[in-house]
This record gives C-alpha cells, sequence and structure tokens, in this order.
C-alpha cells in the first residue's frame, strides 16, 4: 500500500512558469489519491496548462504508451510533463517521454499493507520525497543497488553495475537521460542530497 | 627538521608519494608496520584502507593510530558502507582527537563483493555528503546544525576514476565532491598516460591536487582479470605482453620497470602518485629508485 502526497508547490512550482500538460492517476483506489489538493493546485495554473489527462492505472506501460500516441500533439508539445501519481506511474511516462521533461508532482509515503499488482521494471521504494524531478524520471533509490543519492559510485563496467553485471548502473542511465533533454548539468547544480529516513518510519 | 606534513606539501607545490597499507584479517598488524616504517623516509603519508573490497578485518582508525605512534602520517581511509551517519560523524571526531588529520571520503564497494556478502549494506550517506560532513565538523556543527564542543580540522580528500565511461559524469561527480570540500584526489590505477594526460586537461580548471594510482603488476593474468573485471582499469596490451614474455623470476623486475614508467610519465602531468602494492610492499623502494624520485 501506499499514499502519495502533493510536493511542496516551491519544489514544483517553477515547472508552471512554460507550458505544462498533466497527469493524474486515479488507478489504486485503494490508495490514497490527494485529489481535491491537486485539482486546486492545477486550477490555480490553468494559464499555463496544455492539457490534463485522467487516467488509470498509469503504471500500465502499453496502455500509457497508447493513451500518449493518441494524445502525442498536445503532450509531446508541451515543455513539461507533471505527473500526479506514485513513483510507478511517474517512471512509466518519463521512460516512454524520453525527450521530454517530465517530472513528478506528488512524494510516494510508505503505507502497511499488500504491495503491488503487477510484475514492472520501474518501482518504487515509496521512500517519502521523491527525486524524479532531478533524475530524469528513473528513481536513484530502487535503480541504484547502494541508494545513491549524488551521482554514482566508480564501480560501473561497461555500463552494468558492480552488484551484478547483468544489471545496468542505475546512474548511467539517468546520466544519459537527462542528456537527452540536455539536463546534465543539473547534477551538478541539485543541492547535495541526505535521505530523510523519518518519512519512512512507521506511524510517523 | 621536522618532517613537512602531506597538506603543507602538497600547498605548496611539491611533488608527493603515498602508499597504502591494508590492515590484516586479524590482529597480526605489526608486519605491516614494520613495512611501512622500513619506506617512511621515501612516503609522505600512507592510506589506510576501510575494509577495503568488503572483507571483514582490522579497523582503518586503529592502525591510523599506531601509525602515528610510529612518527609516520596516515590518510584515514572512511567509507559510508558499514556506518551510518551518526557513526561516521562519531569515527571523524574520534579520528580528529587521535591525531588524523587526513580523511579519504569513499562510498565504498557493496557488501555483496566482500566476505560477508549477506551483511547489511548501509550507504545512510556517500562520498559527496559525507565530505560535507566533514565540512560541517570542521565549522563546528554536525550534520544536523547542533553546535559542537571543540571542532576538529581535517585536510579531506576524495577518489576519482579517470577510466571511468563516461567520463563526463565521472567528472560531474568530482565537482560535487570539490563542492562540498574535497581538497585532494587521488586516482584508480591509471596505464595509459596519453589518457591521463587528457583527463588532467579536463581537471585542470578545479586547481585541486591529484595523485596518479600506480598499481604494481603481478602477471600478465592479473592485468588481463582487472581489464574484464575492475572498474575504469585498463592496461594496454604492451604492458600485458611484457609481463607474459618476462620469466617467473624477472616478473617483480618488469613489473617495477613498468610502474616507474608510469610515474615519470605522470610527474609532469600531476601533482603527486599514489602507489598501491596490493601485498609487495617491498618493491616499493624500488620502483621509487627506477623512477628518480
Ligand atoms: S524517488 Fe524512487 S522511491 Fe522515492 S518516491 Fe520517487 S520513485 Fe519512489
Ligand atoms: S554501479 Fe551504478 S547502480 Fe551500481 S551501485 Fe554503483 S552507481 Fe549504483
Amino acid at each position: 500500500m501506499l499514499i502519495t502526497k502533493p510536493k511542496d508547490s516551491r519544489e514544483i512550482e517553477s515547472y508552471f512558469e512554460k507550458r505544462v500538460f498533466v497527469f493524474k492517476c486515479y488507478g489504486c483506489r485503494e490508495v490514497y489519491f490527494p485529489e481535491q489538493e491537486i485539482n486546486k493546485f492545477v486550477e490555480e495554473r490553468a494559464k499555463s496548462i496544455s492539457g490534463i489527462a485522467e487516467v488509470d492505472y498509469l503504471c500500465n506501460e502499453s496502455f500509457s504508451k497508447i493513451y500518449i500516441e493518441k494524445n502525442a500533439h498536445v503532450i509531446r508539445n508541451s515543455d513539461v510533463i507533471v505527473v500526479f501519481s506514485c513513483g510507478v506511474g511517474s517512471q512509466v511516462i518519463s521512460k516512454l517521454m524520453e525527450n521530454n521533461i517530465v517530472v513528478p508532482g506528488c512524494d510516494t509515503c510508505y503505507l502497511n499493507g499488500f504491495q503491488g499488482l503487477t510484475v514492472l521494471d520501474c518501482d518504487c521504494n515509496q521512500c517519502g520525497e521523491c527525486y524524479l524531478n532531478y533524475t530524469g524520471g528513473i528513481c536513484p533509490i530502487t535503480s541504484c543497488a547502494k541508494n545513491l543519492l549524488n551521482g554514482p559510485c566508480g564501480g560501473a563496467k561497461n555500463n552494468k553495475c558492480e552488484v551484478n553485471p547483468e544489471v545496468d548502473c542505475g546512474w548511467i542511465a539517468i546520466y544519459e537521460r537527462l542528456m537527452k533533454i540536455n539536463k546534465e548539468k543539473i547534477l551538478v547544480e541539485n543541492k547535495i542530497f541526505v535521505r530523510n529516513f523519518e518519512k519512512i518510519i512507521k506511524g510517523k | 627538521m621536522e618532517k613537512q606534513s602531506f597538506s603543507e606539501k602538497l600547498k605548496e607545490g611539491k611533488f608527493v608519494i603515498t602508499s597504502e597499507i591494508g590492515p590484516p584479517k586479524g590482529t597480526n598488524i605489526e608486519p605491516h608496520l614494520k613495512e611501512a616504517e622500513h619506506i617512511k623516509d621515501r612516503i609522505d603519508a600512507f592510506n589506510v584502507t576501510d575494509l577495503q573490497s568488503s572483507v571483514m578485518r582490522l579497523g582503518s582508525l586503529a592502525t591510523c593510530k599506531l601509525l602515528i605512534e610510529r612518527g609516520l602520517e596516515p590518510v584515514f581511509q572512511i567509507t559510508c558502507r558499514d556506518k551510518n551517519r551518526l557513526a561516521l560523524q562519531s569515527d571523524l571526531l574520534s579520528a580528529y582527537v587521535l591525531g588524523v588529520k587526513n580523511v579519504l571520503c569513499l562510498t565504498g564497494d557493496h557488501t555483496t563483493l566482500g566476505d560477508h556478502p549477506d551483511a547489511k549494506p548501509v550507504f545512510d550517506l556517500d562520498s559527496v555528503s559525507l565530505l560535507q560532513v566533514a565540512t560541517d565538523l570542521m565549522n563546528g556543527k554536525d550534520m544536523k546544525g547542533n553546535e559542537l564542543d571543540g571542532k576538529p580540522e581535517f585536510f579531506p580528500g576524495a577518489v576519482v576514476s579517470p577510466g571511468y565511461e563516461p567520463l563526463e559524469l565521472q567528472l560531474i561527480k568530482m565537482e560535487k565532491k570539490i563542492e562540498a570540500g574535497a581538497r585532494f584526489f587521488q586516482t584508480q590505477a591509471v596505464y595509459d598516460l596519453k589518457s591521463f594526460e587528457k583527463f588532467m586537461k579536463m581537471v585542470e580548471k578545479y586547481r585541486v591536487p591529484i595523485l596518479g594510482g600506480i598499481v604494481l603488476l603481478k602477471s600478465a593474468g592479473m592485468a588481463k582479470y582487472m581489464n574484464e573485471k575492475v572498474a575504469g582499469v585498463s592496461v594496454p596490451d604492451r604492458y600485458i605482453n611484457m609481463m607474459a614474455q618476462a620469466k617467473k623470476e624477472e616478473r617483480a623486475k618488469v613489473s617495477v620497470q613498468i610502474a616507474a614508467e608510469l610515474i615519470k610519465g605522470m610527474k609532469g602531468l600531476c601533482q603527486g602518485i599514489h602507489i598501491m602494492p596490493l601485498g609487495w610492499e617491498k618493491y616499493v623502494p624500488l620502483v621509487l629508485e627506477a623512477a628518480e624520485l
């Protein structure tokens, strides 16, 4: 189970200076999705919005792909895609739209109970402070064996992780994804991240 | 005359030489200290590895303290693999009160690569945030901004891998490390002077001293193994052939010759060298002689 919380508006405000396409995911209905807060936030920025998609199960890649193709003219021509969903939904959209800037509008938090519906490549650990807007929509926590937040360790060889030569290094993937949108410099500009484990302690 | 410290020498732009001690798996540290003492006049500081390759061993900090007692200057290697942020900050404070000034902040190899692959990998911080923590402590604050009662003084360093691909990504991380407080860098083993020169050109702008890494080749097999498995290392065929053609009893001589050639080439390029003998400590004086250092 998980809970999504809208990100602090200061963190995502700057994206709305441009043309924004919004995804809202209503998939897992047992999940708490902060619908009213998100709607209010989006309405207040109506001037910048090029379109809104309200869909079920963004994490379903083939479904999302069809949706994006059908609405490609609006979605791909927006400057930024903001995804209000759990971390998996944001990652799937980012993966499908590699040449666009895709950022999460929510933080995904942990909640006791049964996890997940289907097996996916993208994974979210519900860390409570989503980093996807700094990492090109690839989760540094689930795609890096050391959960590194400030760049790769020195261990990757031939793009593979030092822990498992069958698995791609998450940080090289992040770098290559950011290169596609000419944003690799944000890795230097980002503040130095340190995880807040208080956010995943149950009952908090 | 008192020997100049590692950081003073670097500040004055003198060419520095560091080497490395890997503490034993057990308590038998004496032979390692003897070996270090034997070459202490030629080495500016000794790195002490922190459970190198994720293998459980004698601790880095205790070994640093033993070196200090014998008049040798240590570089305390500290990784994020085994300790959370409380323990790391506390160890840095402990290091300072024991007389350790040079700290090399590393992320660390993953636990699964060592002899306790079932251990919990910590990685609460990483090399960048650890450097930032060392800087905070020097400014009299812990990482939550709480005042310290007495603040440490460090000469923080970090590592960089000139053979990493994509190199630009490695440079991004290097920039983050400098921003967080790294004042010197030691590199992964270098075997290709041409690409090392290119790397040095790219990092010149940071104006941070770089110590080129030297690992003594023990055999052609070792070189091939490193090419296949070790990140950021590529030994050119020429050196592999030299090692392969050497008779068994000649191998050490050839290895020394290769290391000396590399060091001579590095002298004009970087600010020092870091020799990782990996068990071949006894050949370090020969290498330095052959390299005319
Ligand atoms: S950074 Fe990763 S683990 Fe954290 S919320 Fe985002 S997708 Fe989930
Ligand atoms: S090799 Fe890449 S994915 Fe693996 S631990 Fe290092 S940075 Fe993370």
